[in-house]
């Protein structure tokens, strides 16, 4: 006779409410991470603060020159990377035939999101501040994050193009266009919403990127002028005042710019991928 | 003819942008073995990989104790965030009412989406103080990095592993519900075991993050080149030594931190080889939605 303290009916019952407490702690968990810094840091951010220059290294002033840093990185890797990821998307779903070739694109894709960040900084550093000549400014920053933008875009964007329904193609092409007619008059615009979530998303991922910029931007205190000048990006900001005791207080407020940005994205990409669905439901 | 000549210009330039991906990775392996190399040659390949001591200004360029602590961290946050993301994966997957999970799903987002650097300040401020109270010692330690790094890979397996268990068929849960097993039994003896192959992909992915991330890392475990004794103890992972260092190295020490580096991508390699192997293909769960 199996000997059982537990019946299965209790069992049930007591991982009924494991399940649900690992549930709870992942919330909770994020609440205390985003409560905390959004608390402390809330406080430090008033319109000074953001539209003011940094003095005395960081310790004191605003973070303007970090804002407009991290607008130009992120933009560069949008403006590169968008047209490179939704290129491949395309070309994967609706070009490739062969299965070699799909197979070994994806895996290089694969691989482009799993190289570590830092690998990434120094690939920058040797290759397009070095070896290219673009010295440390935000262009090469900029790049630098653009290739690591790039897997995010494509993922999402060859998934929502392979997600518009065959009979649009079969429409198109019955009409009498050729295939790239069709690509860019039915498909591209059936897709557009799931392609701009994955450059949303791409490009949140370079906004939040300090180890890849390290040794690229030049981590400038002062104002860039144009995108060959040097910068220091918010999240490297964050990393140099926090890591080496400048300023904590700046550092909180740099914390919560960052989360409020995140918050922003996430609220921003939802909105579009109900709406997304509910047009490809909607059908 | 025109039409024909322009169809075959988009195809050919597409083609270019899907394997630019390739181009880009032996390019970044093309420079970083480069630069890395001359570690290689004058130092030496089992030297610079099994030696025990880092010392650039002696000369000394053994990153054993490196390799160690990036492992050492990442196991640890393993144990740690394998058992709650699993569960968590249960509990969105089979047994959350919708309510509940359209609260998660944000969650593991915006979970996913915080700047790693925003990780480790909240690390720095109030994870080592808090290890400093309780258990003494620094606070900079082995512990905190890998709390840090279990709540950075929770909502990679989470979202992983909980894709894997939806992709089962309907049939196989319901057979069992309709042989009188209990919701717990059904997840153990089925779901479960038919998401295998899903959830050692989701640990793998979730490994390789950790193995990865440099500058969370860097602001909590303290830094020491040594093999942590206990969990308390500082250690140094691979990708923190080239981010300390590579600001004022010279000559051979800046090789070494490329050969650092070159470490760091063979490792990753072995990762994503080990979890094609397993194959599986994961959806792009994004927006609270999968696309």
């Amino acid at each position: 006779m199996p000997f059982k303290i537990i019946s299965p009916k209790n069992a049930q019952r007591i991982m009924k409410s494991v399940f649900w407490a690992s549930g709870i702690i992942t919330v909770i968990i994020l609440i205390i991470i985003i409560g905390y810094i959004l608390l402390k840091g809330i406080p430090a951010i008033n319109l000074e603060f953001l539209l003011a220059n940094p003095s005395d290294s960081g310790r004191s002033g605003g973070i303007a020159p970090m804002i407009v840093s991290s607008l130009y990185v992120t933009l560069v890797a949008g403006i590169v990377a968008t047209p490179l990821g939704v290129g491949a998307a395309i070309y994967l779903s609706e070009y490739a035939s062969e299965n070699r070739i799909v197979k070994f694109i994806r895996f290089g894709t694969e691989t482009l999101a799993s190289i570590p960040s830092i690998v990434f900084g120094l690939f920058g550093l040797s290759f397009f501040v070095i070896f290219l000549g673009m010295g440390w400014s935000l262009l090469s920053g900029g790049l630098v994050l653009a290739l690591m933008a790039l897997p995010t875009i494509f993922q999402v964007a060859e998934v929502s193009i392979e997600a518009v329904p065959r009979s649009y193609r079969e429409g198109s092409l019955a009409l009498g266009s050729t295939k790239w007619e069709t690509i860019y008059r039915v498909v591209l615009p059936a897709a557009i919403p799931g392609i701009t979530t994955g450059i949303i998303l791409g490009m949140a991922r370079a906004i939040s990127e300090a180890a890849a910029i390290l040794f690229v931007v030049g981590s400038a205190l002062s104002m860039p002028i144009s995108i060959f000048d040097p910068g220091r990006p918010l999240p490297l900001h964050l990393f140099v005042l926090a890591s080496e005791g400048i300023s904590m207080d700046n550092a909180y407020g740099t914390a919560a710019v960052l989360v409020i940005l995140l918050l922003i994205i996430t609220v921003l990409t939802n909105t579009l991928v109900e709406k997304y669905q509910k047009k490809m439901m909607g059908r | 003819m025109n039409k024909k000549l322009g169809e075959y210009l988009i195809e050919k330039g597409l083609f270019i942008t899907a394997i630019f991906s390739i181009i880009i990775i032996l390019l970044i392996f093309a420079f970083v073995f480069r630069e890395g190399l001359p570690i290689f040659q004058d130092f030496g390949v089992l030297n610079f990989i099994f030696g025990m001591e880092w010392a650039p200004s002696d000369g000394q360029f053994g990153v054993f104790t490196m390799i160690i602590g990036s492992l050492c961290i990442t196991l640890l946050a393993l144990i740690m965030a394998v058992p709650l993301s699993l569960l968590c994966a249960i509990f969105m997957a089979e047994i959350a009412p919708s309510g509940m999970r359209k609260i998660l799903k944000p969650v593991i987002e915006t979970l996913a989406g915080i700047p790693s650097v925003v990780y480790g300040f909240f690390g720095l401020i109030v994870m080592v103080p808090l290890i400093r109270v309780q258990f003494g010692g620094t606070g900079f330690s082995m512990l905190s990095a890998s709390i840090i790094l279990t709540v950075m890979i929770l909502p990679t397996i989470i979202s992983v592993s909980e894709d894997a268990m939806r992709s089962i068929p309907h049939e196989y849960k319901e057979a069992s519900l309709a042989l009188g097993a209990t919701q717990w039994q059904t997840i153990k003896n089925v779901i479960f075991p038919a998401s295998v192959p899903g959830i050692i992909t989701a640990i793998i992915l979730g490994m390789g993050r950790a193995i990865g991330e440099t500058l969370a890392v860097i602001m909590v475990a303290g830094n020491v080149t040594q093999i942590p004794q206990s969990i308390m103890d500082p250690v140094r992972a691979l990708t923190s030594n080239i981010a300390l260092e590579m600001g004022y190295a010279t000559g051979l020490h800046y090789n070494a931190l490329f050969g650092t580096a070159v470490v760091l991508f063979i490792m990753i390699m072995v990762l994503l080889v080990i979890a094609n192997y397993y194959h599986y293909k994961k959806k792009v769960v994004i927006g609270g939605g999968y696309l």
